[in-house]
């Protein structure tokens, strides 16, 4: 027996009897023995203590940013964590419940994902947006099987910045290649930044079927967004905005300012746990004309037949359990407890709180790029009058690798090796500076430069 | 059943009517019956090319999605506007109203049922 | 009796409408200059004022999603009977173990020795679950099961180009889940429908007939999506190896044998597993799932990157390898659910794996047991952990399974899955799992025995349900034909036509 097994021994013996069986090996009879086994090669079970302790052993393996001074960045940021959110979160009517395709009892998960929909155009400036995606990575892909679709697919070349995040571009590659897509990639200027000119000539005439950038870019850099998309419209290609570090949107304009068909990426900032890496919460807003190719799970406002306002998946016939093999997309899900979590944390936060966060990480990023300036000794930043936002490259005595393993020696998480998955800038760590880091743990990084060098 | 009589039939449900040089078509009473009720409809541009027997668009209801096939081959010149705001024009006037384009040319050649064939069609697949 | 005591919330964006600003949250000082962000940042950068985003206090907070969660059912209030997604309990220890700081806060770029617990929860895990399948290899990476799905299929394609033999065709059941021919045609193959068998498996002679050497593989559910075991399966693979293709097994029914069955024995190429199906981790009201993938030794070489591996007692991540099929979205995995998935394993042992499936399994025939008299069963053969009746007795009173459902709700239930499988029309899939004690069993039976009854006596009760729940039933073509998915600020209460 077992606590998580809801029938006894005795109860087991009942409902045989009931079903005139004399073991439960009988219900197993259209299973071929020779596909069977007594048991399979784990280990008995063991009591919560000893579970837990395991686990424990494993967390205590780990060398973990929120006990020393972190500055890591590169897609996944480490922002205040109210703890409201975590509260909320665990809450059984939300994590226990599945997917809303009741409508009558799943009003509260309903209700939620239209005020995140909500959220994320008022943020984006964009004029829909969907239930959510698996993360940022998988956004640019459906972003680009979008716009492939929007241009019937008649069009398979793909402009990218090189300066989109370049796991997002290698997780595009495994999906653009049985779709028969081509990528071509954009390198920065020595600014940093993309500029129009490049990508008119990557994207020719009505040649390409959408120019891909991030800003804040993969460098921390602030893109000129309005030239771009104003290049990728004058070759007939659709403009997209992809966005890893969202609290930029509490300063900077989302791409519905600036005429972009998409802004998609990563809301992990918006109050999630790193958590190694996942679960996170990819994101896709579109203009409302474009809403039938949009992937993923949508909730509408509609009546119940009293007249009462009332909210339900809509745009069903998209996916794949109804179109099967005509299916926008292969999303079967959305990520919808953290999208729940990003909308508490969103409302816990508020609108004005969203840009004390975003100006709090301004503010210290500037502030430690100021006294790095002054340090000298072999440091420098790698763009010095590029506009960044909360992230940026710095170059030191060694490659990225080697500082971010020798300032780990001396107690300070700096950043991520620039160059991890190569990359035309200088090799450097990119260090990324929120409102989590005190002026305590700036210090504690600039006397960590100063014993390296 | 509604099928009217001076109409012809395509063997995916589509109805076929000749107005001078070019054909209407729309979908069967019977075929917006199966559907349910219409939500959106997705029509060709105006302009493009059509082939008997090949799909011209699709219907979408709440929990299903269907093609629909051109009865006759020539050019698609006119598409029904209305049912972007008004998919329901589908259900309710079927043969009407809710007509889905119009294709130059004529149903004349083409592998089409008359009333009596199509009624009996489908009167053998509801069996 | 089961009744929400709330029925409605106001959307955030409709309190406090004069927009009085108020603090949901207090942030740490700032101690250093505050910067004015024109200053550093281009003009034409910066974002105007997002209007009608509130500011909110905490309690306010706490109250609005405190009322919006009462709206919802979930498992932890009584059965979810759902096919195919086996709502089985969400143990408390997974969420404690997922909380542990260690283990939330770990970057995902930190150098691999700053990680090695991280590392060896990812490895640990992919034993377990080959162990539990008798498979050679597995991807933690796929964060959904359609996603992994996607990364079966595409591991497949690449061994077949890998040894000179790309094709073009992939065979998938008519009963099988909308995912499978989407995956497939997504991957690049026409999928062809291979007809079932009067007993709902796959018809051997149609299989025969299409297995050709055009056919990358078959995608098969075991079992199948009625339930059905299918019992010649040593003979389907051997039939489709033979001729040089390849088995993908979708996961999504494995409560049924876990801890007695090994899909490694049964042939299986590649199969994914949901962990918050089989593995209790939350559904989460929608998500976020895992969907990882263990395969046989032929696609051993094709699996995503990056991979853990193990050299003595630490562990590395190997980033490149040019036969994989690259990676199938960030980083490692939803690495979170995977500690809850590992906690459920360790927790449960071979032991417990097979009792739940033994559990689960019987509860499935109890349910079929009580309500075959009453409910017609359109395939007769042996079920195992769900079962599919569909609504004809019903009919005859003009009451469909879409009733049925809707009056469940009235009497406190979940209701079963509907809309599929496609085979069956007007279907009700009902997968009980395990975790539910046999007294909530007896209530459900005795509810849809009651149900049935007035479906008879009083259809028209059935057909307006449901009447007790927050909301009555729900304008679903409005939904859709009427677009309205966010809100505005001239968005008035819906009209009425």
């Amino acid at each position: 027996m077992h606590p998580w097994i809801g029938a006894g021994e005795e109860d087991r013996r009942r409902i045989l009897a009931e079903l005139g069986l004399s073991s439960i090996d009988e219900l197993f009879s259209s299973i071929p023995a020779e596909v069977c086994v007594e048991r399979v090669a784990l280990d008995d079970g063991r009591d919560e203590t000893a579970v837990r302790n395991e686990l424990i052993s494993m967390a205590h393996a780990n060398l973990s940013p929120e006990c020393v001074p972190s500055f890591l960045g590169a897609g996944v940021y480490r922002h205040v964590q109210p703890s409201v959110v975590d509260a909320v979160l665990s809450r059984a009517e939300f994590f226990t419940s599945y997917t809303p395709y009741q409508p009558e009892i799943s009003q509260g998960t309903l209700q939620v994902i239209f005020e995140f929909q909500t959220l994320m155009c008022q943020l984006t400036g964009m004029e829909v947006a969907n239930a959510s995606l698996y993360d940022g990575a998988t956004g640019l892909v459906e972003a680009v099987l979008f716009a492939h679709r929007l241009k019937r697919g008649k069009i398979d070349r793909v402009v990218l910045a090189e300066t989109v995040h370049p796991m997002y571009r290698r997780v595009l590659s495994t999906y653009a290649d049985p779709a028969g897509l081509e990528v071509v990639v954009v390198p920065p200027g020595d600014d940093g930044r993309i500029s129009a000119e490049a990508v008119r000539d990557a994207a020719g005439d009505n040649r390409s079927c959408c120019v891909a950038i991030q800003s804040p870019n993969f460098l921390g850099i602030v893109e000129d967004l309005p030239a771009v998309a104003a290049a990728a419209h004058e070759t007939g290609a659709l403009a997209v905005q992809v966005i890893a570090e969202t609290v930029s949107l509490g300063l900077l304009a989302g791409g519905g300012a600036h005429d972009y068909d998409v802004v998609c990426g990563e809301a992990q900032s918006f109050g999630l746990a790193p958590g190694f890496g996942g679960p996170h919460l990819g994101f896709f807003t579109c203009h409302e004309k474009n809403i039938r190719q949009m992937p993923g799970r949508l909730a509408g406002e509609t009546l119940d037949d009293n007249g009462q306002r009332a909210f339900c998946l809509t745009l069903s016939t998209r996916e794949q359990h109804i179109r099967r093999a005509k299916a926008t997309s292969n999303i079967c899900t959305n990520q919808g407890l953290m999208a729940l979590a990003a909308t508490i944390w969103l409302e816990a936060i508020g609108g004005h709180g969203l840009r004390d966060v975003a100006t709090a990480s301004l503010s210290r990023a500037e502030e430690l790029k100021r006294r790095i300036a002054e340090l000298g000794g072999g440091w420098k930043l790698a763009y010095p009058s590029s506009p960044t936002f909360n992230e940026f490259l710095l170059t030191g005595p060694g490659t990225g690798d080697e500082l971010a393993r020798r300032l780990a020696e001396e107690g300070v998480l700096a950043g991520v090796a620039g160059h991890r998955w190569g990359g035309s800038w200088p090799d450097g760590l990119l260090v990324a500076v929120t409102e989590r880091n005190t002026a305590a743990e700036m210090e504690a990084f600039l006397d960590a430069l100063g014993r390296v060098s | 059943m509604n099928v009217p009589a001076d109409l012809m039939y395509g063997r995916t449900h589509e109805w076929a009517r000749e107005e001078g040089d070019v054909v209407v078509v729309g979908i069967s009473h019977y075929a917006q019956d199966q559907l349910g009720e219409v939500v959106y409809v997705e029509l060709p541009e105006v302009g493009i090319g059509a082939n008997a027997a090949e799909e011209l668009g699709t219907l979408e209801s709440v929990k299903a999605v269907s093609e629909f096939n051109s009865p006759v081959g020539g050019e698609v010149v006119e598409v029904n506007e209305r049912l972007e705001d008004e998919p329901n024009l589908v259900n309710e006037d079927p043969y009407g109203e809710g007509w889905l384009v119009k294709i130059s040319g004529s149903t004349a050649g083409e592998d089409l049922l008359d009333a009596e064939g199509y009624a009996a069609m489908i009167e053998e697949e509801s069996a | 009796m089961r009744r929400r005591a709330i029925r409605d919330e106001l959307l955030i964006f409709e309190r406090n409408p004069d927009r009085v600003r108020r603090q949901g949250f207090q942030l740490p000082p700032l101690d250093v200059p505050a910067i004015e962000p024109g200053s550093v940042l281009p003009e034409t950068s910066l974002r105007d004022e997002v209007a009608d985003y509130p500011d909110i206090t905490e309690m306010e907070v706490v109250q609005h999603f405190h009322r919006l969660s009462q709206l919802n059912y979930a498992v932890d209030e009584g059965l979810y009977p759902l096919g195919s997604c086996t709502m089985k309990y969400n143990p408390r220890l997974n969420e404690q173990t997922a909380r542990l700081v260690g283990l939330a806060a770990a970057h995902p770029l930190q150098p691999v020795e700053q990680v090695q617990g991280s590392l060896r929860l990812i490895w640990e895990l992919e034993q377990a679950l080959a162990a539990i399948t008798g498979m050679a290899g597995v991807t933690l990476q796929p964060a959904a099961g359609a996603h992994g799905e996607l990364a079966g299929i595409l591991m497949i394609r690449k061994a077949l180009e890998a040894r000179g033999d790309a094709r073009d065709e992939v065979l998938v059941p008519d009963s099988a889940h909308g995912t499978n021919p989407a995956t497939a045609t997504f991957a690049g193959y026409n999928a062809i429908e291979v007809a079932s068998g009067p007993d709902g498996t796959v018809d051997m002679g149609a299989l025969d007939r299409l297995m050709t050497d055009r056919v990358a593989g078959i995608m098969l559910t075991v079992p199948n999506t009625l339930g059905v075991f299918e019992h010649r399966i040593v003979e389907i693979s051997k039939l489709v190896h033979d001729r040089g293709g390849l088995i993908y097994m979708d996961g999504a029914n494995l409560n049924a044998f876990a801890g007695r069955a090994l899909p490694g024995l049964m042939g299986a190429d590649a199969m994914h597993i949901n962990l918050h199906k089989t593995f209790s981790t939350p559904h989460g009201g929608g998500g976020p799932g895992a969907g990882p993938v263990v395969v046989s030794e032929a696609l051993v070489p094709h699996l995503p990157v990056p991979r853990v591996v193990k050299d003595g007692e630490s562990f590395s991540l190997v980033e490149d390898d040019a036969a994989s099929i690259g990676a199938m979205r960030g980083f490692y995995g939803n690495f979170l659910i995977l500690v809850r998935a590992l906690t459920y394993i360790w927790s449960l042992g071979a032991d417990g794996l097979r009792e739940m499936s033994d559990v689960a399994v019987l509860y499935a025939n109890l349910i079929r047991h009580r309500l075959a008299g009453t409910y017609n069963l359109p395939y007769d053969s042996p079920t195992l952990h769900e079962v599919v009746f569909d609504d004809t007795r019903q009919t005859a009173y003009d009451v469909h399974n879409t009733d049925i459902a809707k009056r469940l709700l009235d009497y406190g239930f979940h209701p079963p899955t509907m809309s599929f499988p496609l085979i069956v029309h007007g279907a009700l899939m009902i997968e009980p799992a395990e975790s539910v004690s046999p007294d909530e069993i007896d209530i459900f039976c005795d509810a849809m025995l009651a149900i049935a009854k007035e479906a008879e006596e009083n259809p028209e009760l059935v057909r307006s349900a449901p009447h007790d729940t927050p909301v009555s039933r729900v304008d679903e073509v409005r939904a859709a034909r009427k677009l309205k998915v966010r809100w505005t600020a001239n968005h008035g209460p819906s009209e009425q036509d």
